[in-house]
């Protein structure tokens, strides 16, 4: 019973890091209806910066701010090159020019740093609480993807800059019409979406081994979520990461590891089916 | 037989024709295995053209054809001891009716929740696969030496799986060249263009993807049948490599979606400038760098291709290319 309770616990701890790297997949697309397939390795980079300000001595959660600041120029960058020229076209287009994003960012990755695991190796601590134990590490990654998930709403529901960014999402042509300087937000909106991304997996690079090619796991287990919560919506995003890191916790304990992304990915494509505004609606 | 009076199909003829002797007459094995990948390439990506540039649905995870089909075929030769023929054929048929179920349920979706959907198919299909023990879990399936004794030995059988492989090719580019004359490709260009409006028209939209979804299965099916044949072993990685079904897409679009010679000349240049990249030690390390920038500029520039370019400078490439 314990060892279903901890397994469960940590699902829901890690689900919440899940979580937030969906946030930044469903935030670009519920501006700018753009599939940002350029997600995974977005997050497989947020884990090298922040093994390069580690290596430079600084905390890995200290790390976290250059990481974000860096994570969001990073996104702003793209969006200027690669997004937006082709953000009216058909969604063909801007999947194929994140897509070769990603190409480029592997690419260099791979050159860079070749395909050979990394860790973060820094001291952490372990807590037990009733019989249940749990390293510093988890708690404080699943906290601040709280946080951080908090500062978005803040930043979305109580700033000028983040009633904008709704009023893109919602409407461009009225936005425009507004005076709201439409190609700013968008190249703001995908630049915190990126920084989400570098930061999860910043985070997550706290918690596991990781190379140039750990995004890809990532990047679908974030199209999972944000499915799960329905495509657009930040706060179904976060939901849907806890939703699935409980089903890993729940189910680790019953069978193999391996068999719970088969059971990820038949609920993905059931859930596209039968639901494909999500379990909580569509954008908000 | 009018088709017989078009230089279209003549050329495919001729150039299929010379892929099958050109190795065969030198005795040339590199070469031959250059251009399997050639011909692999284009079968995948002529099929895959059938949805993006026919229908306009894009199909991230088409490789899952391919992949299926090698599993398929290898799992009846090896385990039941079919003949290859009416193994690969088989296995066509069955992933061709297992496509064409799953597509009257993700056709459904449209734009990028499609896309999104054939991706978690391939990776729920991969991950499947890499777990299910009766076809080797993540080991795969490996086929004995001796099951090319029955085709006159390994190097007979060889020669015998490339010619196939290329008679492949052929069929795939006809295939495509007549859906685009036929009434049925009208539909589909119809679906593309505005499938609402289609619907209006009398077209009936559902049954007409679904039966262009599974057509684009068929053939990758048979080829993966025979390329892993030829390989003699097959693994999940290397079945249902996603990397390779979104390679594909990049052919088609730097030949030019929509046509039938843009996909094939595509995936052949695709392969010539994966293989000077894989092979110049200077390069080798940046190739994935070098395709993405390539690919950024093509749709960022020339959304058309190599076609849709040739076609706006001279007009009359249209009547002999299609």
């Amino acid at each position: 019973m314990l060892q279903i309770f901890s397994s469960v616990m940590d699902g829901l701890l890690i689900g919440l890091v899940y979580g937030l790297a969906a946030i930044g997949l469903t935030l670009i697309f519920g501006v700018m209806d753009v599939v940002n397939l350029a997600h995974g390795s977005i997050i497989a980079l947020g884990m090298f910066f922040l093994y390069l300000f580690f290596g430079a001595g600084l905390h890995p959660y200290l790390s976290l701010v250059p990481v974000a600041i860096l994570g969001f120029f990073f996104g702003v960058i793209v969006y200027l090159i690669a997004v937006k020229r082709i953000i009216s076209g058909p969604p063909l287009m801007s999947l194929l020019s994140t897509f070769s994003v990603s190409m480029i960012i592997i690419g260099i990755g791979t050159a860079l740093w070749s395909t050979s695991p990394y860790n973060i190796n820094f001291k952490v601590e372990t807590y037990n609480i009733l019989g249940y134990t749990v390293t510093s590490a988890r708690l404080i990654a699943a906290v601040a993807a709280v946080l951080v998930t908090f500062g978005l709403y803040f930043f979305l529901y109580r700033t000028v800059l983040g009633k904008a960014v709704r009023a893109v999402a919602n409407n461009r042509e009225a936005a425009e019409l507004m005076g709201i300087p439409s190609q700013q937000i968008l190249a703001i909106s995908f630049g915190i979406g990126t920084m989400l991304a570098m930061l999860s997996g910043a985070l997550i690079a706290t918690l596991f081994p990781f190379t140039i090619l750990s995004g890809g796991v990532y990047e679908l287990k974030s199209f999972v979520a944000s499915v799960l919560g329905g495509l657009g919506n930040p706060t179904g995003a976060l939901l849907g990461g806890i939703i699935l890191g409980l089903i890993e916790g729940s189910v680790a304990p019953f069978i193999q590891i391996s068999w719970t992304n088969v059971i990820e990915f038949v609920i993905f494509v059931l859930i596209l089916l039968f639901f494909p505004t999500g379990l909580f609606g569509g954008r908000k | 037989m009018k088709f017989l009076k078009s230089p279209f199909f003549w050329i495919v003829i001729a150039v299929s024709l010379l892929y099958a002797v050109y190795p065969k007459l030198g005795n040339n094995i590199t070469l031959r295995e250059t251009l399997v990948l050639s011909a692999i390439y284009v079968i995948l990506a002529t099929n895959l053209n059938l949805m993006i540039g026919y229908t306009g649905y894009v199909n991230f995870g088409s490789i899952v054809f391919f992949g299926l089909g090698g599993y398929l075929t290898l799992w009846l030769i090896g385990g039941y001891g079919w003949n290859l023929y009416a193994a690969v054929l088989f296995a066509g048929v069955v992933t061709s009716l297992l496509t064409l179920a799953l597509g009257f349920g993700i056709l459904r979706l449209r734009g990028a929740y499609f896309a999104l959907a054939t991706i978690g198919v391939n990776e729920a299909v991969k991950d499947f696969v890499s777990n299910f023990d009766k076809w080797g879990g993540s080991e795969g399936i490996f086929l004995p030496f001796s099951t090319y004794k029955s085709m006159g030995g390994a190097v007979h059988a060889l020669w015998t799986v490339y010619f196939l492989i290329i008679g492949v090719m052929a069929l795939s580019l006809l295939l495509s060249w007549f859906i685009k004359r036929s009434k049925f490709g009208l539909g589909l260009f119809a679906i593309r263009e505005d499938e609402d409006a289609a619907i209006v028209l009398g077209v009936k939209a559902p049954v007409y993807k679904a039966i262009a979804y599974s057509v684009s299965a068929f053939l990758p099916a048979v080829a993966g049948g025979l390329y892993f044949f030829k390989n003699g072993s097959i693994v999940p990685e290397e079945a249902f490599n996603l990397h390779l079904s979104i390679e594909s897409i990049v052919m088609v679009m730097l030949g030019g979606q929509g046509t039938v010679t843009g996909p094939w000349v595509g995936a052949f240049l695709y392969e010539r400038l994966r293989g000077l990249l894989l092979t110049t030690p200077s390069l080798s390390n940046f190739h994935l760098v070098i395709a993405g920038v390539l690919l950024l500029l093509i749709i960022l520039f020339a959304p058309g291709g190599l076609m849709g370019w040739l076609y706006k400078r001279w007009a009359r490439v249209r009547g002999v290319l299609e």
